[in-house]
């Protein structure tokens, strides 16, 4: 019986004391097929308990029917959840699994490797912490980390743990080890990626995974999961930096109105003094109900003081208009508003996007019809170069300018990711249709509204849209 | 002042709040599933600690197979009146007429008629158009790879090639008339944080739960429970009592009891860890076929 279990036999009340203050970690692994990506999760969910007998004996029968292991047990079975990845033995879309210690609990964002599946990746990565890169030892650095690097620090990961895999086949090389990590490190500074690691491991063999190996003396850090369960995520936040973007009205009687949302940053206080946004009305936060605290019994229970990531209530002093869409802000530290933003986008449509035409935009809570006017530069998240290109196909990242018919409070996604992403939606098909990430606000607020409405002569738009093509660098807006 | 990260039940709670607050603000007629289990009380717990101090702006649906335990029956009506939200309750007309019993037309066509059709006529008669349901991803292979956001078309259908990519916390709730979401608020939870939340906030349970001496029989494999005289009569008078309590609850012939001595939260949580079977190994109609979950959610079941 292993020392956890002990506890739980012997102390159940005192282990579930300990697992009460855990903490939560997001992860997504990438890698392609055969750098045993697989056979790591479901070495880190068996060691932890998450995969039991019968699943284990189920993955057992269907080793033998579609399983590459030949006697073993097909690892990818366990984690390969559709019939139809089942029977091509590939993973095309992206998994969610979980697994804890007893510091914390972790979310593994399980996520195809092929470039096909780029989108997929973007939205495991999307909510992800910590981005764990395999790389075979026997192969080095090839395009597709490169590929996974690029997405994971577009992503806003900051850090990034490379598994050097299958080092059971390079005969525990140091050198190997050592010729790999320094490539990457080149890598890794032309990307501008903040806190990378690396550790030598063997996911088949289990070395460095959940023990530290014998066979690697020379490395003297700890195991993945150790790393894992040890790595310090937590952000440095300026408390100034309040960003409630408003979900939902609750209004039961004519004496509450009270506006909820989840807390995208920073803390608040009973007093503080706030801005509404776009609107730009002041008022003063009169209480703050946490949902957290709130139980069976009492249904009125208040807090002094709230903070990120918390699903709050606010009430204000006065009564200002605010409605779901809106953000209530710091008065102190106001963000740009603006219906003119330079994003990156991600496209995740097999009907490419289309310069001009009119989508949803979904920021936080907020929806508002806007579109790409123009398209920078189109980047290859291969060899990272640059490409002008007219339209952006499934999978096609490329840097924007969007505009939207009314202005919006936007964050640059580098400092904030819930208030600096944004998901296109078709109108037609009512599709997620695209990613997006904002980089810039422009200073000048447009009201594009307003533009909208003028009628132009056939010369005109012949005009601008020669201008267009002709001069990008001026990014004039489509009439 | 001192900030810390909030602890991982805090962040799961509060992730499952914001999806249930966008459900509210986002769709014109949502419900919520409550098949009464124990993820069920989570997530009801959940919602109204979302909206309070209003009450919960959706109804909570009942599929009622007629098989259920009884104790479940009679613990649903209390917790309607104690807390006071609106409980629908449908069970398939037709599958009551035509007598479908599990013992008699076996799992699959018990689940296909009273669970799953059963379910779609309660939807096409609501017409509603945001479902919230209490799956886990942790649960089955095929829910790991299900959105929390999940589209379904006029037929209640689930197309897992053709999801909606879902990123950060950002869910695409647009739909056209007659299509629908089903929406799962606590996918990220797993079996463990559902019991360590159930206890540290005191949500009530059924105490079939808990283990007790009941009337069990082996039927298929598993160790069922006699809970009426529908139960045949020849399989009714092997029933031997045993000490036993249930890790998931369903149809009463279709959901296996454990032996076990744990009769308090700390102890079945206890038996939980240490345990090698998962929870949904006593689930009868997860094993009728290959692929069986999967294939269910395809038709339209949760």
């Amino acid at each position: 019986m292993s020392q956890e279990n002990n506890k739980i036999a012997m102390d159940i009340e005192g282990y579930l004391k300990e697992h009460e203050n855990k903490d939560m970690l997001r992860f997504l692994t990438c890698g392609s097929v055969d750098d045993g990506k697989s056979t790591l999760i479901g070495r880190m969910l068996y060691d932890s308990k998450m995969i039991f007998d019968d699943q284990l004996s189920a993955a057992e029968g269907e080793s033998k029917k579609y399983g590459t292991t030949g006697e073993k047990i097909d690892m990818a079975l366990l984690v390969d959840g559709l019939q139809s990845e089942r029977e091509q033995g590939i993973t095309i879309d992206v998994a969610y699994r979980f697994f804890a210690t007893e510091n914390r609990k972790f979310i593994i964002a399980d996520t195809p490797g092929h470039e096909q599946y780029t989108r997929n990746m973007v939205t495991g990565a999307s909510t992800a912490d910590v981005a764990i890169i395999l790389i075979d030892a026997r192969k080095g650095i090839l395009t597709q980390t490169r590929r996974h690097s690029f997405i994971v620090n577009l992503l806003g990961i900051e850090h990034v743990i490379v598994a050097i895999n299958k080092m059971d086949l390079v005969d525990f090389s140091e050198e190997v080890y050592n010729d790999i990590s320094k490539a990457y490190g080149v890598l890794a500074d032309e990307l501008g990626i903040k806190n990378t690691y690396y550790i030598p491991v063997s996911a088949l063999e289990g070395d460095n995974v959940v023990d530290k190996s014998e066979k690697m003396p020379w490395y003297t850090g700890m195991p993945l999961l150790g790393l894992l369960d040890s790595m310090d995520i937590s952000k440095e936040q300026t408390a100034e930096n309040f960003r409630l973007p408003v979900q939902y009205v609750n209004r039961p009687n004519l004496d509450f109105r009270g506006f909820c949302g989840t807390i995208a940053a920073g803390e608040v206080k009973v007093g503080d003094e706030i801005t509404v946004l776009p609107s730009g009305k002041t008022t003063k936060v009169k209480s703050i109900i946490n949902a957290g605290d709130i139980t069976e019994d009492n249904r009125t229970a208040t807090t002094q003081f709230a903070y990120a990531p918390m699903a709050v209530t606010i009430t204000t002093e006065d009564e200002v208009d605010i409605s779901r869409g809106d953000m209530i802000v710091h008065t102190k530290s106001l963000p740009r508003v603006s219906n003119s933003l330079k994003v990156m986008l991600v496209w995740m449509d097999e009907t490419p996007m289309e310069v001009g035409r009119s989508y949803d935009i979904k920021r936080a809570t907020s929806v508002v019809s806007g579109a790409f006017e123009h398209i920078n530069y189109k980047v290859d998240v291969n060899t990272y170069e640059r490409e002008q290109v007219h339209s952006l196909g499934l999978n096609d990242i490329a840097s924007c300018k969007m505009v939207l018919t009314q202005p919006i409070a936007a964050d640059a996604y580098e400092m904030n990711r819930l208030t600096g992403s944004f998901i296109v939606v078709d109108r037609i098909t009512n599709n997620t249709v695209g990613a997006g990430m904002i980089v810039g606000v422009s200073r000048r607020e447009e009201d594009a509204a307003k533009l909208s409405e003028k009628e132009y002569t056939d010369a005109e738009r012949a005009l601008n849209q020669y201008i267009r093509e002709n001069f990008p660098e001026w990014e004039c807006k489509v009439v | 002042m001192t900030r810390e990260r909030l602890t991982h039940l805090k962040q799961l709670e509060a992730e499952s709040i914001h999806i249930l607050r966008e459900v509210a603000a986002e769709f014109t007629n949502p419900v919520m599933m409550y098949s009464v289990g124990k993820d069920s009380s989570v997530m009801l717990h959940l919602a109204m600690k979302a909206f309070a101090p209003s009450k919960l702006p959706f109804p909570l649906l009942h599929v009622d197979t007629k098989w259920k335990f009884k104790e479940m029956i009679e613990f649903r009506d209390q917790r309607a009146k104690d807390l006071g939200f609106d409980l629908i309750v449908h069970s398939n007309p037709e599958g009551d007429k035509m007598n479908i019993s599990p013992f008699e037309h076996g799992s699959k066509v018990h689940t296909d008629i009273m669970k799953t059709e059963g379910l779609k006529q309660a939807l096409n008669e609501g017409g509603y158009d945001a479902i919230i349901g209490g799956a886990r991803r942790d649960e089955e292979k095929s829910r790991a790879k299900e959105r929390i956001f999940s589209f379904r078309d006029k037929h209640h259908r689930w197309d897992p090639k053709n999801q909606r990519p879902e990123l950060w916390n950002i869910y695409n709730t647009a739909i056209q008339k007659g299509e629908s979401v089903r929406v799962f608020p606590i996918s990220n939870w797993t079996e463990l944080d559902v019991w360590q939340y159930i206890y540290l906030e005191g949500i009530p349970i059924p105490s079939l739960y808990f283990a007790k001496e009941q009337d069990v029989v082996e039927y298929e494999g598993t160790k069922i429970m006699v809970d009426d005289e529908r139960m045949p009569e020849e399989l009714r008078k092997k029933a031997k009592k045993e000490m036993v309590r249930f890790r998931t609850l369903g149809c009463y012939p279709l959901t296996g009891a454990i032996n076990s001595t744990a009769t308090t939260l700390p102890e079945i949580i206890k038996e939980m860890l240490l345990s090698t079977s998962s929870e949904r190994e006593g689930r009868l109609i997860d094993k009728d076929q290959e692929g069986a979950m999967e294939l269910k959610k395809i038709e339209g079941y949760f």
